[in-house]
């Protein structure tokens, strides 16, 4: 079973891609299967990622940690969420504040559409301080709004200018299309890929070589709809350039409502980072992060025999 | 066996995420309190005001809202009453004898009575208010058009900035202060504003004179004007920055 569904892929990859890549040499003919069985294990060594890309993808990290912990500072002079225009308190789908019983201890509660939690330690009040985000989480660590911003802004021009580089380069190189949108094939695949990746069984040999349908669906989400939603959003937030693009304000309902999808997206690339870490230490950590830094990757070629 | 090694891992894992986030953050305020990275995170304000000035239409107007939108609670921000003895006495004249001079780098300095001022041609705006903290509120502002007043003093040619003088001192004694460009004094929407939501301006919000610039952020909007004054430079002037705001580390241009 399991060769079977390698020699088509195998097949499949070959009439889809025209990456310059070091072909997979046993695979050709339809007899290759006969070939593995017999073949030892062995190794290959990819060149995975361009150098642009491993560039921009390296610079992405200090440049969104930072926009992420001092967006958060930011956040905090004002910790609540809103739709539309108004900022209307007793209508916010997200409040974050500390509260005082009458003990007097201090709690910190967390509203979420209309729903409250307990947050005491994290989101309120924390190490002592009545702030919507814990000092761990913020930069500067003191509440320091003109600061938060003055980072902000700044990594801000640097995240943009890196992605529009990097969409430049992915679109003249072809790699977006080529690598990141996922084909019609792809989709098909896609619950099989799910439940593969539930069991953390993740694709190897040939398969591993190109991004599975999950990984493709994962970054050109991030890459070309979050990042440009929350570069969006954030330009919405600017009275300036409301005036001089008012359709920013109709697209996103409203400044408020404009913040508050920056806020999710912001969460969306948390959850992303996540997700993609857990995701580089399960499938290799070593391996991974030489492809992201050289540019090669190692394939392993088990020989199918364990399999038959 | 393997799960003791899976906890140590996790445990070192947990370590060094920890250890790595405290290196950041620690490394972070070591760079904000140092002599030299605020002034480089400070280049990006100039990047954001030529690139904003170039794409924006010298008169493009803010947004202007129905009379249905106007927030219910329109909040005040800042100093909320100036608190001098002087002030107190305008406020017991109904601010009879408040005047409004402009000074400074300019062909024919001159000085408008409140009642002076509210005998020129007005304009109304229902426009949104945009604060750094980041709420928003929406009122209907009226006023006299700051460019009009520049047509009747007619300033130099040399004149870069105007700087609003107000009358309210925060709790440290510093007076507040806060300039725009002189350019942007043209701009329709640029008012000093004498009623909010068709009611004479209340105290809190700035009585009897505030600054609406409302392309640019809240803390720009000046409360309790009494002066504008053109100048070509903002050294000497305050902190230095522009504004009371900007001298605590606000950028000048507020256009974000």
């Amino acid at each position: 079973m399991a060769v079977l569904v390698q020699s088509t892929d195998a097949a499949f990859r070959r009439a889809e891609e025209s990456r310059p890549m070091a072909e997979p040499p046993a695979l050709d003919s339809p007899r290759a299967s006969d070939q593995m069985v017999s073949s030892a294990p062995s190794t290959e060594r990819v060149y995975r990622h361009q150098l642009p890309v491993r560039i921009s993808h390296w610079l992405n990290v200090p440049f969104l940690i930072i926009l992420i912990m001092s967006g958060l500072q930011i956040f905090n002079a004002h910790p609540a969420l809103y739709w539309e225009d108004p900022s209307d308190r007793d209508h916010a789908l997200l409040l974050i504040r500390p509260v005082q019983s009458d003990s007097g201890e201090i709690k910190g509660v967390t509203t979420i559409l209309g729903h409250q939690f307990d947050t005491t330690g994290v989101l309120g009040y924390s190490d002592g301080m009545r702030r919507a985000f814990p000092a761990w989480a913020t930069i500067p660590s003191a509440k320091w709004l003109a600061m938060g911003r003055q980072w902000h802004l700044f990594f801000a021009w640097l995240f943009v200018i890196n992605g529009l580089l990097f969409t430049a380069y992915a679109f003249a190189s072809r790699h977006a299309t080529r690598d990141l949108v996922p084909t019609g094939n792809d989709l098909r695949g896609i619950g099989k890929s799910v439940k593969e990746h539930l069991i953390l069984r993740h694709p190897t040999g040939d398969e591993a070589k190109r991004y599975n349908v999950l990984q493709k669906l994962a970054y050109a989400t991030v890459l070309f709809i979050v990042a440009p939603l929350i570069v969006l959003t954030g330009l919405a937030m600017s009275p300036t350039i409301d005036t001089a693009f008012p359709w920013l304000l109709t697209i996103f309902e409203g400044r408020q409502a404009a913040r508050t999808i920056h806020f999710v997206a912001c969460f969306s690339f948390v959850g992303f980072i996540v997700i993609h870490v857990l995701q580089v230490i399960l499938t290799g950590f070593f391996n991974n992060i030489r492809s992201m830094v050289t540019g090669w990757f190692v394939v392993k070629h088990e020989g199918v025999g364990h399999e038959a | 066996m393997k799960h003791e090694h899976a906890m140590e891992r996790r445990r070192f894992l947990k370590g060094t995420v920890g250890a790595a986030s405290l290196v950041a953050l620690s490394g972070c305020d070591n760079l904000t309190q140092s002599s030299w990275f605020p002034g480089i995170l400070g280049k990006a304000e100039r990047l954001t005001e030529a690139v904003q000035r170039a794409v924006t239409p010298r008169d493009a107007l803010a947004k202007e809202y129905r009379e249905a939108d106007i927030s219910k609670i329109f909040p005040a921000n800042g100093n909320t009453d100036p608190g001098t003895e002087r002030y107190a006495e305008h406020v017991a004249q109904n601010f009879s004898e408040w005047t409004l001079e402009v000074v400074g780098l300019v062909q024919t300095p001159r000085s408008w009575s409140l009642a002076a001022l509210k005998e020129l041609p007005s304009r109304t705006q229902i426009t949104r208010h945009d604060c750094v903290e980041g709420w928003t509120a929406i009122g209907k502002w009226t006023g006299v058009p700051v460019g009009d007043l520049m047509h009747h003093v007619e300033p130099l040619p040399n004149a870069r900035y105007a700087v609003f003088r107000c009358a309210d001192v925060d709790d440290e004694g510093i007076t507040y202060y806060e300039s725009i460009a002189v350019a942007d004094c043209y701009h329709p929407q640029t008012i000093l504003a004498y009623e909010l939501n068709d009611r004479p301006l209340d105290v809190p919000h700035g009585a009897p004179l505030r600054l609406r610039f409302e392309r640019q952020l809240g803390y720009k909007q000046a409360k309790y004007v009494m002066k504008i004054q053109l100048v070509e430079s903002l050294v000497g002037i305050g902190g230095g920055k522009g504004g009371y705001w900007e001298d605590q580390g606000y950028e000048w241009y507020a256009g974000i």
